[in-house]
Order: structure tokens, then sequence, then C-alpha cells
């Protein structure tokens, strides 16, 4: 049995999302900015993702840009907007817990003059208001906050985030990293007063090499990659149009019957969990009720070293994460995880599992028994 | 400008009446590292010299990168080609080679001709003077010293004649397939392809046996040796590589045995293993590549206590070296890089946290003997699944 319970690394691509794509590459191939018939087709492609984003966020089509991901969202918004307001000041504001694509982007805008402050998280890894307000200056430029934390599934109270901010300093920009939550939450940019939004297209069943940033049109920002002036000059490059079509896809796939997707999500979960409390040595990271995300749980296992059990789930055909994939190739201790102050010694020892729509209740039960059989011969062999 | 490269072999040339075997051996694998090099090559052996010849269009510092691969090779000298058709179009060329290598450099040179084609009209000394006479009229700022130059210019009277002046550093050591086949406990540090690289720059094939142990390592971990494997196969040709899960052992070992002792009794398992790969396939003697006291398990101590399971001679040829000049040939043969990669190594989970440093072979046996029960099953389990993947 193979059981991918590795979503927020990547997803499997839909069906429906390949079978455009290859369309693409293989039939509407031109080049958007073309003059011709075949750039006006692949354009097409363009206006419709634009179209769909636009009103599936409530937002302007012209506040739709796309990107090759998350990270190049990030650094984008991130950037792009720093360097464009730093006469109004230079002070930015972020968690503790972000995703490296905002925390080492906040660390180059660090060397090059500006102050960060990182905010900290509670043992949930929730940001505090409260330090937001006393963080909050006339010199802060800019607020990042991701939307759903990628190692834990905390979710951020991003309304309140928002109005505190505002309240403040109506000029104050929003950012919020919604890579883990866009395609499982309904998100609408400006009702909940956010500036600018990351979204990738690999994490919801789209291709690699995707994504979308969101920039309300009043937002100053500058280009960070330049070229031929593609997207009004923001993003220069040929838009990617197979994975702008692919990315369109996916997420219009996602929104249909989400509540029903979602409600599956959450009963797998609490099913899960139910399972792994009853095992011996285990701890779940971060809130277990459904004001965390529907698709992360963290577990921490005692007395076991997290890529042995990652190997030994492995060896039974599932796939899961240790800590967050993207760190995974070099084991540097998850800042997300000593940030809500897990121990030590169950630093080494954490696992991420993360559901799709797709995973069934019995793979669940599978992982589940698996580990219950795996734990004890583990924990046999420690080191002494 | 170069057409042939002239290539230079040390400690063949002293090898008495078996002299052709290294030669033949040489060229062979010189084929091989020139096979995958853009161009067609012909090595022809004459008159105790070696020459590669490209035939047309070929990439020259691919070709160089090639041969510096080859075992055996001192010296690697680029030629160039001219036609024999009179001492003045000769002249005129070699004026042309000295200007388009050296320019007009202040320099001293010499010229040094050898009369191969004995019906050439001219004697080599006279070709000597006559020639250095035109350099010096070309380059005012050369100069000639006979005994220290800082160029020798050769210049080869044959059907043809070749002129060379450059001799570019080769690997040095042995031809491989001169000293028959060891076997390398490859491991996805440091030391152990470096280790396989020296015994094979003196001649001797490399076949390689890798310990795995899901999951206490990862796929991604055999990936690395196997990697390393491909690197090292560069120079040492291609290698069999003995993939053995050694789980079940290491935990049966684990639950039998001392844990301070487990280090020294599992790697003593690894040698007997190995051995007795090495033995089935023709390999003549294991290589590792330990080093005195750079771990617990290779103290002197410790060294003993693993090789006392080894009746095959065991080459360590880093044992005295220092890690600095380890990773220095490491990156010379671009190992180190892959090797740096942090995946899990089989061991971490199965070292004790104080192990022992100077082991009493006695006692290890002794500890052994808690094994006997079912190790030789096992290890012959572990012999009867073992992967082998070819690496060229």
């Amino acid at each position: 049995m193979q059981v991918y319970l590795d979503n927020s690394a990547t997803t499997r691509c839909m069906e429906r999302v390949t079978d455009k794509m290859i369309r693409v590459m293989r039939e509407d191939y031109g080049n958007p900015s073309s003059l011709h018939t075949k750039g006006v087709e692949a354009e097409q492609y363009i206006k419709e993702a634009k179209e769909f984003f636009a009103k599936n966020l409530k937002v302007n089509e012209k506040e739709i840009y796309f990107t090759s991901g998350g990270t190049e969202s990030n650094n984008m918004a991130i950037i792009g907007t720093a360097l464009a307001n730093q006469r109004a000041g230079k002070h930015l504001i972020t968690s503790s817990v972000e995703h490296a694509s905002v925390a080492n982007t906040m660390k180059y805008l660090e060397e090059q003059g500006f102050t960060v402050t990182y905010l900290p998280v509670d043992t949930d890894g929730i940001v505090s208001v409260q330090d937001l307000k006393e963080a909050l200056t006339d010199e802060t430029i800019f607020v990042s906050i991701m939307y759903v934390n990628n190692e834990i599934g905390a979710v951020q109270p991003i309304d309140e985030i928002a109005k505190i901010i505002k309240e403040q300093n109506p000029k104050t920009l929003f950012h919020v990293d919604a890579i883990q939550a866009y395609g499982k939450y309904e998100i609408y940019p400006k009702k909940e007063k956010i500036d600018l939004l990351s979204i990738s297209g690999h994490k919801i069943h789209g291709p690699k090499g995707s994504g979308v940033l969101y920039v309300n049109e009043k937002v100053k920002i500058r280009p960070i990659v330049f070229g031929g002036d593609q997207q009004k000059g923001l993003r220069s490059g040929t838009e990617n149009v197979p994975g702008i079509a692919g990315i369109a896809e996916a997420a219009k796939a996602c929104y249909e019957n989400l509540n029903e997707k979602i409600e599956h999500l959450y009963t797998l979960k609490a099913h899960f969990i139910e399972g792994i409390q009853k095992l011996e040595g285990t701890r779940i990271n971060g809130r277990t009720d459904r004001d965390s995300a529907p698709h992360i749980v963290s577990v921490s296992f005692r007395d076991v070293r997290s890529e042995v059990l990652l190997h030994a789930l492995e060896e039974k055909g599932i796939y899961v994460s240790a800590g967050s994939a993207c760190s995974s190739n070099k084991p540097a201790v998850s800042r997300t995880l000593k940030s809500i102050g897990v121990e030590k010694e169950l630093l080494g020892s954490t696992l991420r599992f993360s559901f799709c729509f797709e995973t069934t209740e019995e793979e669940i039960d599978y992982c589940l028994q698996k580990l219950r059989t795996l734990l004890p011969v583990l924990r046999r062999y420690v080191r002494r | 400008m170069f057409q042939a490269f002239l290539i230079k072999y040390g400690e063949i040339g002293v090898k008495g009446k078996n002299r052709y075997v290294f030669e033949d051996a040489l060229v062979t694998r010189m084929k091989q590292v020139l096979y995958h090099v853009d161009g067609t090559f012909q090595i022809s052996k004459e008159q105790g010299r070696i020459y590669v010849e490209a035939e047309g269009a070929f990439d020259y510092d691919e070709t160089v990168a090639a041969l510096q691969r080859a075992f055996g090779i001192v010296g690697i000298c680029p030629v160039v080609i001219v036609e024999n058709d009179g001492f003045e179009n000769l002249a005129a060329r070699v004026v042309d080679y000295m200007r388009n290598m050296y320019g007009d450099q202040k320099k001293t040179f010499k010229v040094m001709t050898r009369r191969a084609n004995k019906s050439y009209p001219m004697e080599s000394m006279e070709v000597n003077a006559a020639l250095g006479e035109r350099i010096l009229d070309a380059f005012p700022n050369m100069s000639v010293d006979v005994h220290h130059p800082d160029i020798m210019l050769h210049v080869e009277l044959r059907t043809k004649i070749n002129i060379y002046s450059e001799v570019i550093p080769g690997p040095g050591g042995m031809p491989l397939g001169t000293n028959g086949r060891s076997m390398l406990l490859l491991s996805g540090g440091i030391d152990s392809p470096v280790a396989g690289y020296m015994v094979a720059k003196r001649g001797v094939y490399i076949d390689a046996t890798y310990f795995h142990a899901p999951p206490y390592t990862s796929e991604r971990a055999k990936q690395k040796v196997v990697d390393l494997a491909k690197k090292v196969a560069r120079y040492t040709g291609p290698i069999k590589l003995h993939v053995i899960n050694f789980t079940d052992i290491q935990m049966y070992i684990y639950d039998q045995c001392p844990h301070e002792e487990l280090t020294i009794i599992m790697r003593r398992y690894m040698m007997r293993i190995a051995q007795k790969i090495a033995e089935d396939t023709g390999c003549l003697a294991l290589i590792t590549g330990e080093s005195i006291g750079q771990v617990a398990s290779q103290t002197v101590a410790s060294l003993a206590a693993t090789n006392d399971v080894c009746h095959l001679p065991v080459f360590r040829p880093l044992i005295a070296f220092d890690k600095e000049d380890i990773v220095t040939i490491a990156k010379k043969i671009d190992t180190y890089e892959t090797s740096i990669l942090p995946y899990e190594d089989c061991c971490t989970t199965f070292v004790a946290k104080h192990p022992v440093t100077r082991p009493r072979i006695d006692l290890i046996r002794r500890s052994e003997r808690a094994l006997e029960e079912k190790i030789e099953e096992m290890v012959a389990e572990a012999l009867a699944t073992e992967e082998i993947i070819e690496i060229r």
C-alpha cells in the first residue's frame, strides 16, 4: 500500500491540470506577447486564470501577478515593497515561525539596512496580538505573517492582525504568506485588509514552478526581476503559460465543494490524532481542534529519531516529512518547533503528517497500525 | 594546433621483460578514458613510446583531462606534426611553433633533435645548430642554454616530423590491471573513496562493498555512495558495487553484545563479509580508508581488533595521513563535495556514547560468542540478498 502523507511538501498534480497543461504546451504554445494568433491564444489562458483568481479572491484582475512559485511570490512581495517604501521608514515586522522564503528574505533586508522585529509565538504557534501592537511604530512599513504554519498547521489570527496594523497606521502594508492556506480557506484580501498575498501551485495539486502574488493596486512596489516588462513590468519574463493555466485549473478544482472537502480533512485529522494519542510517548505539536489547519499534524515521538522513523515508514510505503521538507536536506533544527517550546529531546524526533482531499480513512488506519508496530521496535534500538 | 600527444610513462620503463604487459595495460586504459572524449583517436606504441593521434577535430582540454585520469602516465606532451619536406620548411614551422607558444619572451632554450629516420639528410647535431640559429634570429630576447634551458624543444625526425616542448603532468602510478583486483569498503565518508583511488593508482582494479542499514540509513545515503563510486570510477575504471543489507546483523549485535564494543564487533563483521565477497569474486585484498586515531574505532588497538578477522591483506593507504591531507586529495578527485552531504551514516544509532578505544581482542572474541546461535545464518542471508550495482 502506498500512502502519501506529505502533502504540505508537495501534492500530486490533478489529471485535469496536466491535461490542460499538455494542451498548452503541445497546441497553444505561443508566446503571449506575440502579435499573431498563436500569441493571442496563449494570452487567453492568462486572461482566464486572472479572471478566476480575481473572482476567487474577490479582487481586481489587474491585482493578480503570476510568479514561479511561493518563494518568488514572498520575495517579490517583501523586497519589492520594502524598497519602494523605504522613505516612509525602514522597520519591518514578521513572526519567528515563518517559512524560510520569508525568514531569509527578511535576513537579507536586515543586511541592507532595514530593521526587522520577529514576533514570538505561544506554545500553539500563534502570534500574540499584544506583541504586534507593541512592535508597531511610525517607522513600520510592512508586516508579513503567514496564514497557516507549514510545520504544525497553526492558523494565525489574520483578521485581528490586519485590524491592529491598520488602526495603528493605515499606510503600513500587510503581506500574508497563504501558501499552506490557499485551497483550504476562503480568503478575501480586500475584506481582510491584506495588501499582498502569496499562493503556490504545487501545494494545491497544481504544477511546481507556478505561483500567484496578489498586490493591492494602491501598494507601491518595485520589481525585483527585470526584462521585457511583461505583467506591467512588475514581473518580467515570458509568462509560464502552462504553469499559469495549471495553477488556475488546480485552484478551480480545489474550491469546488470546498466545505465537503474540508469536513473530510477535519474528520481524518481527528481520527488520526485520536489514534496517535493512544500510542505511548507521543505528543501533538500545536492545536488539535478546528482552530488549526485541516491538513497538517505535527507529532513528536519520544526516543525515536525522526529520520529513522521516516525511513521505516517509507519501507511500508508511507511517505512523511521530518520537520519541514524544504529544510530536510540539511538537518537543521526547526525554528518553528523551537519557537513553540518543544523540548530539546523531541526536536529531532518530530514528523509532519499532511493530508489531501484524496487521503482516505483506510490510509490513516494503515499508517497508525504501522506506527503501532514500528515504534516499540525502533525504541529498542537507541544510542546508549 | 596540436594533433597528437606523446605519452611519457615512468616506472613501466624499468619493468624488464614484463614491460610490454604494462605498456599494453596502459594503452587499454587510455582507450577507455578517451572513449568518452569528443574526437577519434589512434593510439600507437613505437620504439618505447606511446603516441595518441587525433583524427580530425577533437576537444583538446577534454583529451588532456581524460589522459590525466589514466594511471601510469607521467607526462603528456602536446605534439605538432609537420610534413617532412625539406629543412627550410621545417625551420619556418619551428619558428611558427615558438612564436605561438612563447611569443618573444625572455627565455632560454635548447633544441633536442632525435633522428629516428636515419635517411634524413642532416645529422641531429646539425639540425640542432641550424634550428637554434633560426630561433635566435627570429626572437632577439631568446638565448641558448644547453644545461638548464627554460624551453626544451624536441624535434623528432620520423616519416613526418614531431615538434613538442611542453610536458603536462600526468597522474603517475601504474596502469590499471597490472596488479589484480581488490575490494574497497566504501562508506559515504571522505576517506574511503580516497583510499580506493590511491590503491587503484598502483594498478589495482577496484570493486566495492557498501553496508546499507535501512531504515537507519536512507535511500539517499545509498545514492550518495553510488555517486561517490561513479566519481572514483572515473579513475579506476568500472566498479562492481556490492550493497549489503546490514540492518538485521546490526540489531542482533546490539541485542547480544556490550554496547561499548558495538562498533568494533560491527566492523569485524563488515570485514568478514567484505572478505567473503572478495574471495568469491577474485579480489586479492581489502582496502579501507582507516587512519590511525581518527575515531575510536581507528585507534591502533581497535585496528588490531578489526584486523584480527582478516586473512586477506588489508590495504590502508591513508593510515598515517592527517585529515587535511585526505581532504586535499578528495577535493582533487572531486569526491569531497559529495562526501560531505549530510545524510545519515549507518553507524550513528548503533554507536555507543562511550565506545572502547583500547579493545582487547580476547574480550571481543568472547563477546562475539553471544552471537553464535544466529550470526552465520544472518551473514549468509546478507550475502544471498546482496544487490550488485555496476558502476561505469
